[in-house]
């Protein structure tokens, strides 16, 4: 137990991160043996192996970086990955707390910027296309990945500025998707 | 009235199944007696042959004179017998759908039962004995394997497998469960002096727990279709039932085992067997359908050729792989639950399209065609004094504890897995799920197969079963819908297909995953994401067609569907509209315009719609709610059309339409009435129709007389239209301003439905050469088949060459205003005045005459 302590120590600012992310310490000390750098960098996340197999697992990477800066702190790394911590109903709900990170919109806004990466606030046509493009594969001529794209913009599209603005990405978000969206930290 | 209408079906119903009675009673005297309907299918042979020697002795032997007709009922007895029990079961079903008040309180299974019952008293009155029941070996070879093969093909296989471990859990762990503590409970007390004496040994209590511990997914699935719960509860429910199944059949011969092994034989090797005969049973059974669904899927790889009976392979071979099982003595239930589900992504992908529909409704109907037979012939089954032994504290007991360990063991086991799932079963759920717990047809079965001499009060059994299935089916099915709407479980959400959706979920999963993997955690998402790597690299290769496998995509799925989806609406609407733009492209049948959400914006956005309302032709004034009820179809139907009939020559489909819809004269109808069934039924529309616009162009030609103008130009342009594009019955030409205009009205309203089949003619205004002018009302046949051979669009791009793109504007909807817009500019060029602009213009008779103007200047 005084070990657990110990490392819990280490991290700095550990209240006000578990209070803003809502992991408990048992998480915290697993993330942290996880994170072991003072920092990460882009290569760190390339070292596993895994991700390099996952179509958008450049993005996903690009999402822990925020623009300018070259390295990730332990910050903002749990804070990310508190996006998809599962809901414990254990907590009491205050009333005027502010919203979870892990609740639906956060989610959405993440998967949004992955999306939208000239982070203008609009999903444009070329960026959908390049996430279909790297998710639908080989097996889809360039056309209908245009007509796909095309017709994909026009579903969520409702100001019709050819582009998915982020309240228009959260309406055509199925509700469901949110109960699916939690890992085990 | 729908009273009266039930009480003419029950009654010709009735009378259907007492012929059938008084047949059987009558053919079959008194020695049959006691058999029932699928029995003789065994006993026929040798009653037949023995009747034939004796009773029917008047047929084949010793004639004196031909007979011109026999009564030869043995001959068709059993598959008559059999075909009328269907029939009237399936009549049954009819009465207790007439009235969706009534099976919105109760559940139908329930009410089935209830007509069973009724069934089952006449067969009584007439025979005094019960002839026809539900015996174990139809139930289990020739009723049960649709129902579960349905079931698992149609499963949804994400969810499904998602959720198997705790399906898995309750289903083997909740089931023993049930079936050791049940038995144990009413050994104790029994031995208790709760029931009085009974000859039960504390075996035949444990066998009879196995038997009662299935859930029914018969009943089940009839219960839960009603109430829409959340879809992880129904799975829950749901899978558990149908595996449940199989472990309850299981457990139910090892205890059968047990029992003829007798007591004292039982030692630690013997009970040591039994276990490790439960899971051989049990997984061997899970892996021959797997094996069986290998082969499915291999063969459906090479049926193209045979595509008409290629849905009856998948059947066949389900059927197969439970006949098997059952030759193996291994889990016949599971064996076809897990053929169904492991096999069901590959065939979909193998098959044609069209196949894939057959087999859904082959197999939806096969299956609830028995589940209505089950439930009937539960409730008929009642009514026989034989298999009544009445012991209150046996049967009190047994539904207390049936439903009293049920709960606890759903409590227990979502405890424990709560404890390592995600999203928790939340306590609602799992009062649902404890009370969805419904006994049925297999629980009977398996009462029914019961074996007398090892079983002295098999009948005490049998009948607590019948009311333990009674109780759950009927008063818990009835109290579901309200319990669940009182404990605000959570209801599914239904979501409809969108792109977006499925791009979301993907995009979900990877970033899921990815998360996964920068935690160092295998999770759920780990073993997703490497069985579908599995998946795609190896099993589909082994188990898919080459180009069934390009185009597995979800994403690509639901494109593709959303894009059949939106052309057919795009052709009802287009027909229906009259504007048929298919048939008019003359070198392909490629259409491809965009989506517009004319519709959303209209509610949305009312600011911008009154932007856009310069150039918008009265969107207000089509009527919405029928024309784009739903979101305007965008379709790119190039992907899939452009292969099909790329040579057919134009010309071909439009004398086609012409055939088909040109008048026909009154010779024409009157020689051919009697064998086309098309000309009589149109006939009468097509009468009214012509009359109507000779009635219309004599009014006119009244008026105009009246006024001393000569409309006779117009004429030939206008009446058609009034008849062609009136979705909402408004007088629609803007340039008729007469007096009269509301009995003009009048007319094109009556002509609402012969407007339709007009509607099918490509109307061209602007080519018609001057022709009909005495006699408008005829215009139609004169003045479709020249531009027909000739379309307006075609002359004019030929002069002027400039646009190329104009048949793709041809081909898109002409309600949209945004499609007017994008439209207009081409539309404008090739200078044709077609039906399009003419229908946007004279829909909207509100809109002043300039905004065409605009509109035009504007662009």
């Amino acid at each position: 137990m005084g070990s657990t302590s110990s490392t819990l120590l280490k991290i700095p600012n550990v209240e006000v991160l578990m209070q803003e992310t809502g992991f408990s310490p048992a998480h915290m000390i697993r993330l942290h043996d996880r994170f072991k750098l003072r920092c990460l960098f882009p290569q760190d996340f390339g070292a596993i192996k895994e991700l390099a197999m996952n179509p958008i697992g450049d993005r996903i990477i690009g999402a822990f970086f925020c623009p300018g800066k070259e390295t990730v702190d332990f910050h903002t790394f749990v804070k990310i990955l508190a996006h998809f911590r599962p809901v414990d109903k254990n907590r009491p709900k205050e009333p005027n707390s502010p919203e979870p990170i892990n609740s639906r919109s956060n989610k959405l806004r993440f998967a949004f910027q992955l999306y939208d990466q000239d982070k203008d606030g609009k999903i444009s046509r070329d960026e959908l296309l390049k996430v279909l493009q790297a998710m639908l594969g080989m097996q889809v001529t360039e056309e209908q990945l245009e007509s796909i794209a095309d017709r994909t913009i026009q579903e969520a599209d409702l100001d019709r500025d050819d582009a998915i603005s982020f309240e228009e990405f959260r309406k055509v978000s199925p509700e469901i998707l949110h109960s699916r969206c939690f890992i085990k930290v | 009235m729908a009273f009266l209408q039930q009480f003419a079906l029950l009654l010709a119903l009735l009378i259907v199944f007492s012929t059938s009675c008084k047949a059987a009673a009558l053919e079959v005297d008194s020695v049959e007696v006691g058999h029932n309907y699928s029995s003789k299918s065994t006993a026929t042979e040798d009653t037949s042959t023995s009747t034939n020697n004796s009773t029917d002795g008047q047929a084949p032997s010793s004639i004196t004179t031909l007979p011109i007709v026999i009564w030869k009922w043995h001959h068709v007895e059993t598959p008559y017998l059999v075909a009328l029990w269907i029939l009237t079961c399936w009549l049954c079903k009819l009465v207790c759908e007439l009235n969706h008040n009534v099976t919105s309180v109760i559940p139908e299974s329930g009410l089935l039962i209830i007509l069973g019952f009724i069934l089952g008293g006449i067969v009584w009155g007439a025979d005094k004995a019960q002839t026809f029941k539900l015996i174990p070996v139809n139930f289990f070879y020739y009723l049960l394997p649709q129902i579960v093969l349905d079931a698992s093909y149609c499963m949804p296989n994400k969810l499904f497998f998602s959720n198997l471990g705790a399906i898995l859990i309750h289903a083997v762990i909740g089931t023993c469960w049930n079936a050791g503590t049940v038995g144990v409970a009413l050994w104790a007390c029994y031995e208790g002096g709760a029931m009085g004496t009974l000859n039960i040994g504390p075996l035949q209590f444990l066998l009879f727990g196995a038997l009662m511990s299935a859930v029914d997914p018969v009943a089940v699935i009839g219960v839960f279709e009603e109430v829409h719960v959340n879809e992880v509860l129904y799975i829950l429910v749901f899978g558990e039932s149908l595996l449940n199944d199989g472990v309850t059949v299981v457990l139910y011969n090892v205890f059968d085992a047990f029992v003829s092994l007798g007591g004292p034989k039982i030692n630690a090797a013997e009970m040591i067997k039994g276990i490790v005969s439960f899971f051989v049973v049990s997984f061997g059974g899970s892996f021959l359908g797997v094996v069986f669904a290998v082969l499915i899927s291999m063969l459906t790889r090479i049926t193209k050729n045979v595509q008409v009976i290629e849905a009856g392979f998948i059947i066949v071979l389900g059927y197969l792989s439970y006949l098997t099982a059952e030759m193996l003595s291994l889990s016949a239930i599971l064996s076809i639950t897990f053929c169904g589900v492991c096999c069901q992504k590959y065939i979909n992908a193998n098959m044609d399209e069209k196949s894939v529909i057959t087999l859904r409704y082959t197999l939806k109907m096969m299956a609830n065609g028995s589940e209505t037979m089950i439930f009937v012939f539960l409730g008929v089954s009642a009514i026989d004094k034989t298999i009544w032994v009445w012991n209150t504290g046996f049967i009190l007991l047994t539904l207390f504890f049936v439903v009293a360990f049920r709960f606890m063991g759903v409590f227990f086991l979502n405890w424990v897995l709560n404890k390592s799932r995600l999203i928790p079963i939340d306590i609602m759920d799992q009062f649902v799920m404890g009370y969805g717990g419904l006994r049925g047809a297999v629980a009977y079965g398996l009462a029914a197969i019961l074996d007398e001499k090892k079983i002295p009060e098999k009948n005490l059994m049998l009948g607590t079963t019948l009311i333990v299935v009674y109780f759950t089916v009927i008063l818990q099915g009835i109290s579901m819908k309200p319990l669940v709407q009182w404990l605000k479980v959570k209801k599914a959400t239904q979501s409809d297909l969108t792109l977006n959706g499925k791009m979301n979920n993907r995009a979900f999963e990877h970033i899921l995953t990815a998360m996964e993997d920068i935690c160092g955690r295998m999770g759920d998402n780990w073993w997703t994401r490497h069985w579908k790597h599995f998946d795609e690299k190896y099993v589909c290769w082994l188990l898919m067609k080459s180009d069934a496998r390009e185009h597995n995509d979800p994403i690509f799925g639901a494109f593709h569907k959303l894009n059949l989806e939106d052309a057919s609406k795009y052709i009802t609407e287009g027909e229906r509209k009259g504007s048929l733009a298919f048939i008019r492209n003359y070198d392909s049948a490629s259409v491809d315009f965009k989506k517009k959400l004319a519709l959303e914006y209209a509610d949305i956005m009312p600011n911008i719609m009154a932007d856009i309302s310069e150039y918008d032709f009265g969107i207000d004034n089509v009527p919405v709610n029928s024309v784009m009820k739903n979101t305007i179809p965008s379709v790119s139907l190039d992907i899939h059309e452009q292969d099909r009939n790329r040579s057919m020559p134009n010309d071909l489909s439009a004398h086609h339409i012409l055939d088909q819809h040109l008048y026909k004269s009154r010779r024409d109808n009157h020689a051919t009435y009697s064998r086309s069934h098309y000309n009589t039924s149109e006939n009468p529309d097509e009468m009214q129709e012509i009359f109507q616009r000779t009635m219309r162009s004599r009014l006119e030609s009244f008026k105009s007389a009246k006024m001393g103008v000569n409309p006779a130009k117009k004429l030939s342009k206008h009446p058609k239209k009034d008849s062609t594009h009136k979705p909402n019955g408004k007088p629609a030409d803007p340039h008729r301003t007469h007096p009269f205009g509301d009995e003009d009205f009048e007319f094109s309203a009556d002509s609402a439905s012969s407007s339709e089949i007009a509607g099918h003619f490509p109307r061209r205004s602007t080519n018609a050469p001057g022709a009909g002018v005495d006699n408008p009302a005829f215009i139609p046949e004169m003045d479709t088949s020249p531009p027909m051979r000739n379309p307006p669009w075609q002359t004019e791009t030929a002069n002027n060459t400039a646009v190329a793109a104009s048949q793709r504007a041809q081909g898109r909807l002409p309600w949209t205003p945004t499609n007017l817009r994008r439209l207009a500019p081409l539309r404008m060029s090739t200078h044709s005045t077609d039906s399009f602009a003419m229908a946007d213009a004279s829909v909207d008779d509100e809109v002043p005459e300039e905004k065409p103007g605009t509109h035009h200047t504007k662009l």
